[in-house]
């Protein structure tokens, strides 16, 4: 490494830390390396975005885990119009409603949606070990659970049409978050007590980052299960439901 | 009432000032995504013709939303500083434009007008002005504000150092914070978005910064930016709240969307008041913002969103905080499509804000559906730069690897305060000389092993 390059003596708290610390500088301006790795990145990104949902494949892994499923689509059918008119990815199209309608789903406590969201890639890789974690967290529950339903290119206000048409107590819908930089495969969880159209993120708790190298699908889980027993006892989700669950009690159930 | 413009023999109409405002308004995705904007290029230059002769007393006399409606309406007219509007109470917005872009209007005569300035005033002229028109007349204001440390002062640039972390680990956000302190980061705010809404878990946040503030004597403040509620919690539990956060709105019912109103923001206000902790001022609130957030919300009443945004600006206003931030890019490409759309706002959200006295900064930034880049940011960077932003984000390589956007590193605001010779606030440039990161020919400097912010650390 050339002189002209001021490295940075705290490299050692990398370990700490995905964020991109201790880069070190030439001038006020990034090392040539961290600048190009920076735009690969970028570049990894860009493409998550525009990975393919790929319904069918996850409908196989959770029939295997003897999970029925149900694929639905919003109103936004081209990735373009899903992501310059949101309130397309907030409706389901014509077809869908028609299939919830006539599904064996109605009048369950727990409705669950997986849907792309902003990253398929999210929705892809960790979808099924999720949903397996918090089938084994509500087993021997008195929940009653929708089929998951598979919503393509939608957005968390979807889950307001979904839940009312099937007269679901609770939603809780499995999302993929905005790729990030670092995490181009983040998957987020929407819980809504008593769902329907109209509902606001004011009324909806979310549990962000989940992904192996952010919240796992365990600690998730638990949460998730905190957060419905709490929002059942309460007669609310959203900002009235604070979330004062000790961490420290979570990670004891290691 | 209606306005109108002939062009070419041609009779624009625009059905109230509120329609007005929109056709006028320079082109975003989010004014189209609301069906709001002009169709034509025709008919947008037509809305600026009509809007330049738009006399500023009328919008003192059509509100945008009905008062009786809308709380943000009541506050904006109920709080009109009269006294102050005397001095522009003859001008069309076409001839405001002119007097403020004037050699006799300086940063005087701007603090004086400020609280006679309402946000549709403000947006209105912003919308007959270009970027360099924008850059010049916020670079004339001087906004002042203090806590722990002077905050705006001319040729100065602070940077809030966001040290976030995905589960909110706390060596991870220390490795993060201190990344950015050893680069001079950090003078407007040390401000963790929490990835948690658990209260035991925002009450270890605070406690470690305020901690780190506190044995480093660190002229400094710490916020965690969570919901208003949840400090108004900490503060009932006796943790060391410095700042209050708050995302705002430019209506009620966006606000409502938000789970907020004015009297809450007033409750949280107070309650950190009592607090006593500012040391040299009572600047204790943080806000952030940013254009679209009333559309999403679907609560814009068919406002532009520029409009709603400077809007939200009278209700910061009315809590005097220590810093306001646009968050400019964050929202995404239905509201801010490209760099250029994103580059625009960001100008035009500064200008309002300073116009209205207001020390606003700007969050930089982009999500990755956007049609943006780094480049982009280097653009809006250097102009804000220009215009006398009051703070900028610092983020650990421009990568916020909770919120997944990418904003300003601290290379970045290195990169700035070396190009446009722009100093920190003054209390921490003297720290960092003390601590010993920095020399007195203002170069920072690599700390050695030793140095006492890594101790008991290097293991």
């Amino acid at each position: 490494m050339s002189k002209i390059i001021k490295e940075d003596i705290w490299q050692f708290l990398k370990k700490h830390t995905d964020a991109r610390i201790a880069l070190g500088r030439v001038g006020k301006s990034l090392p040539t390396k961290e600048l190009l790795n920076f735009n690969l990145s970028h570049a990894l990104a860009r493409d998550a975005i525009y990975e393919t949902f790929q319904v069918n494949l996850i409908e196989d892994k959770l029939k295997e885990m003897n999970f029925k499923s149900l694929i639905v689509n919003s109103k936004a059918y081209e990735k373009a119009t899903y992501l310059l008119n949101p309130n397309f990815g907030r409706e389901l199209c014509e077809k869908s409603k028609i299939i919830l309608m006539e599904s064996t789903c109605l009048n369950n406590d727990i409705c669950i949606i997986v849907s792309d969201g902003l990253s398929a890639a999210a929705a892809n890789n960790h979808s099924v070990h999720l949903l397996k974690e918090i089938g084994k967290q509500f087993r021997n529950t008195k929940f009653t659970f929708t089929e998951i339903i598979l919503a393509k290119q939608a957005r968390v206000a979807l889950s307001d049409e979904i839940g009312e048409i099937l007269k679901s107590r609770f939603c809780i819908m499995l999302i993929g978050e905005r790729p990030g930089l670092s995490s181009p495969d983040s998957l987020g969880i929407y819980l809504t007590y008593n769902p329907y159209i109209g509902r606001t993120d004011a009324d909806r708790n979310c549990i962000s980052n989940i992904r192996p190298q952010g919240l796992s699908y365990l600690d998730a889980s638990i949460k998730l299960k905190w957060l419905i027993t709490e929002a059942e006892k309460l007669g609310s989700s959203g900002v009235l439901l604070k979330d004062e669950s000790s961490q420290n009690k979570q990670s004891e159930l290691y | 009432m209606s306005y109108s413009s002939v062009i070419q023999s041609k009779i624009f109409s625009f059905e109230n000032l509120k329609d007005l405002l929109a056709k006028a308004s320079p082109e975003r995705s989010g004014d189209k995504l609301a069906g709001i904007c002009a169709k034509t290029s025709v008919e947008r230059m037509a809305a600026k013709f009509a809007l330049a002769d738009v006399p500023l007393k009328n919008f003192l006399n059509e509100d945008l939303i009905p008062y009786e409606q809308d709380e943000v309406t009541r506050l904006i007219i109920d709080t009109h500083d009269k006294n102050a509007f005397q001095f522009i109470s003859h001008f069309t917005v076409g001839e405001f434009r002119d007097y403020l872009l004037s050699d006799e209007v300086n940063e005087n005569t701007l603090a004086q007008i400020a609280k006679g300035v309402t946000p549709e005033m403000a947006a209105a002229v912003s919308k007959l002005m270009r970027n360099q028109d924008l850059i010049q007349v916020a670079r004339k204001c001087k906004i002042v504000t203090q806590f722990r440390n002077t905050i705006g002062l001319k040729g100065h640039l602070s940077v809030r150092l966001q040290p976030n972390h995905p589960t909110d680990n706390l060596e991870g956000i220390a490795a993060s914070l201190l990344d950015g302190l050893f680069y001079g980061s950090g003078d407007a705010v040390i401000g963790i978005n929490p990835a948690s809404d658990n209260i035991p878990t925002l009450s270890t946040l605070n406690k470690m910064l305020a901690d780190i503030i506190e044995n480093f004597a660190i002229p400094t403040q710490s916020c965690i930016l969570t919901h208003i509620t949840n400090t108004i919690k900490m503060i009932e539990n006796n943790i060391p709240v410095d700042l209050v956060f708050q995302s705002i709105a430019g209506t009620e019912k966006a606000n409502n969307h938000f789970a907020v109103n004015l009297s809450l923001i007033k409750e949280a206000h107070e309650a950190a008041l009592s607090l006593k902790r500012g040391t040299l001022g009572n600047n204790v609130m943080y806000f952030e913002t940013g254009q679209g957030s009333a559309l999403s919300a679907n609560a814009h009443f068919n406002i532009d969103q520029q409009t709603c945004e400077a809007r939200a600006y009278a209700v910061a206003r009315h809590f005097s905080p220590l810093l306001i931030n646009t968050v400019v890019g964050f929202i995404g490409p239905e509201y801010l499509f490209d760099g250029k759309q994103i580059i625009r706002a960001g100008l035009e959200d500064h200008f309002c804000g300073k116009l209205m006295g207001l020390p606003i900064g700007c969050d930089i930034c982009y999500t990755n559906h956007a049609e943006a880049c780094q480049d982009d940011m280097d653009v809006l960077l250097t102009l804000l730069g220009n215009a006398g932003v009051t703070f900028i984000m610092g983020v650990p390589g421009a990568d916020d690897i909770m919120l997944n956007y990418q904003s300003t590193s601290f290379h970045d605001a290195l990169y700035l305060r070396d190009l446009l010779n722009l100093k920190r606030a003054p209390e921490f440039e003297d720290w960092l000389l003390k601590i010993g990161l920095k020399n007195i020919d203002n170069q920072l400097l690599i700390p050695t092993i030793d140095h006492p912010l890594l101790l008991g650390r290097n293991n």
